[in-house]
């Protein structure tokens, strides 16, 4: 297995950051898509995983694969040692102050139906309101109205300007007594507006209220102390940040996941079980129930290795300037309209064209090779304020170089010559 | 771009920019949505059968360009036909964009021809069908929104 010693520490000694070293760690982008050079610009969907997350995947199985937790003899006590080493490398990398608060579910779907399920038994009732945001990913809306249908409960919305920033002002005086959690993405998924999360925790907080952070868009753009933040609950995805998928981590502020009520029951999650009573597990493991995704936790370790050998003040300011030159020279195109101009933006360029529509650009890109999204992004209410069915999706990962870029620009060319 | 051309025909183009029968159908007797839920292709098929003949069919809404080409190029083609005739020509489409009608020849299939390049594009067989399997589901009267999902 590949520790974090092994991995060659990629940048912090050049002091540059060298994107074509970069890329030889990711086999997949050697690959070619109907005779070019893959250009992979989905990135917030998933990102592509380098060679360290594969072997770690690979090693697990071929040497270490047995359950954890549970076992006396070796493999098992070396898989749950192996296992334990990412919640902490986790926790560390989050700067989370115990692994109870670090729990491991499949992804950031699951993380905040967790916190749907059990933070709202225990705190929601009739009457109540949760508050979200304008630019919400359908995962961080549909939890939370299957929970107010299910306790008579509220959801209410802080609407978004026509940049794609939250309008604060309204946000605050949405916050009342009847608010029981605000629940709000750090980046969004469709427009790529980071929101100035802090600030709004620190206002939440000022009415008692706890803050859920969803980070997916987050974490593979930049370091997130979730101590600084002040998050309660702050949800992610391996797979968005060079690991697997089916893997993902809730980290929760340990009072509140002391107090919560379980959200699935099973193996593992309890202490004791007879047909009249259950004692449930300890933290983390009160909210593990059952074996877990073993192997590809191993592999988000990796990931996390390979992330923590950057210096993120490079990845983040080429990842910016990557943004930048994106949004300048695609948004010189005539007839493109950019959609989202937050002064804060991480990682996506979302744009329409004057009588094309998305998905024909998808399909035109596709042809030259060029991986994009189109659609609705799972934020059909983002498209709604927006007055528009679907947008085109460029996302960008610390693999993507501004050849890459030109290439784009080439390709809606190639949409114009089609559409004549 | 080839294989682009194929599937962006001039004709499939030309419906695009200039989509036949588009607006709403007064006195329609049949009305049925269609859905892409996925890509966010929508569309109203009105339908006005009399005496046993499609009088007149009209389609309105929103979506890419083979689903609106498809969409209007399917109006021009079941007006004045039988519901018999229109559900054949169904099947007909159904099998060309699926790729199970390799060996017939085009010209039999008229403006339906220009769709085959779709069976190319497996992603793309929703947008060219959505507009048919609502016409279809009208015609048999039902009255649940279709979806492609």
């Amino acid at each position: 297995m590949q520790t974090s010693q092994e991995i060659e520490p990629k940048n912090k000694e050049t002091q540059h950051f060298d994107v074509e070293q970069v890329r030889k760690s990711f086999p997949i982008l050697r690959e070619s898509v109907h005779g070019r050079d893959l250009v992979y610009l989905d990135n917030a969907a998933t990102t592509q995983k380098p060679d360290s997350v594969i072997a770690a995947i690979d090693g697990y199985y071929q040497h270490l694969n047995s359950n954890i937790h549970r076992g006396v003899h070796a493999l098992s006590e070396r898989a749950t040692e192996a296992y334990e080493e990412v919640r902490e490398k986790i926790r560390r990398y989050l700067n989370a102050g115990s692994t109870k608060e670090v729990i491991f579910v499949r992804g950031t779907t699951e993380a905040i139906n967790l916190v749907a399920a059990s933070f709202g038994r225990m705190s929601v009732g009739r009457g109540d309101e949760i508050l979200i945001t304008g630019l919400e990913h359908h995962s961080n809306i549909v939890p939370w109205q299957m929970l107010c249908n299910q306790t008579g409960a509220t959801l209410r919305v802080a609407p978004i300007d026509d940049a794609g920033e939250v309008i604060v002002s309204k946000f605050e005086e949405l916050l009342s007594s009847r608010t029981k959690l605000v629940a709000l993405a750090y980046v969004s998924n469709a427009l790529g507006t980071v929101n100035p999360v802090k600030s709004l925790i620190r206002t939440a907080h000022q009415h008692g209220i706890p803050v859920l952070v969803d980070g997916a868009q987050a974490v593979p753009h930049f370091q997130v102390d979730v101590r600084d933040l002040d998050c309660d609950f702050f949800a992610f995805s391996a797979h968005k940040m060079y690991g697997p998928t089916g893997i993902g981590v809730l980290y929760g502020k340990q009072g509140l996941l002391e107090a919560m009520p379980p959200y699935q029951g099973g193996g593992d999650m309890i202490r004791s079980v007879t047909f009249e009573k259950t004692l449930f597990n300890d933290l983390p493991h009160k909210f593990e129930a059952g074996t877990p995704n073993i192997a590809d936790t191993i592999g988000f370790g990796a990931a996390i290795d390979y992330l923590n050998s950057f210096d993120w003040s490079l990845v983040t300011g080429y990842e910016h300037d990557l943004l930048v030159y994106a949004t300048e020279v695609v948004g010189a195109i005539p007839g493109l309209r950019i959609v989202g101009t937050a002064r804060e933006k991480a990682g996506v360029l979302s744009f329409v064209m004057d009588d094309v529509h998305p998905h024909d650009i998808g399909t035109i890109l596709d042809q030259e090779g060029i991986a994009v999204r189109t659609g609705h992004h799972c934020a059909q209410p983002v498209m709604l304020r927006f007055g528009i069915p679907a947008t085109v999706r460029a996302s960008f990962g610390l693999y993507n170089t501004r050849q890459e870029i030109d290439k784009l620009v080439r390709g809606i060319s190639k949409v114009k010559e089609v559409f004549h | 771009m080839s294989e682009l051309r194929s599937l962006y025909q001039e004709i499939i183009l030309d419906h695009n920019k200039k989509p036949r029968n588009f607006g709403k159908l007064d006195g329609a007797t049949r009305t049925l949505e269609g859905y892409n839920p996925l890509c966010g292709d929508h569309y109203t098929i009105y339908l006005k059968v009399e005496n046993g003949i499609i009088a007149d069919i009209a389609f309105e809404g929103a979506g890419c360009a083979i689903s609106k080409a498809s969409a209007s190029v399917m109006t021009t083609l079941v007006k004045g036909k039988t519901p018999e005739e229109a559900q054949e020509l169904f099947g007909a489409f159904h099998r060309l964009v699926t790729g199970e009608l390799k060996d017939v020849s085009f010209e039999s299939l008229g403006k339906l021809a220009a769709f085959a390049g779709v069976s190319e594009f497996p992603a793309r067989v929703k947008c060219a069908s959505l507009a048919w399997h609502t016409m279809k589901n009208a015609l048999e009267a039902k009255t649940e929104a279709v979806s492609t999902e």
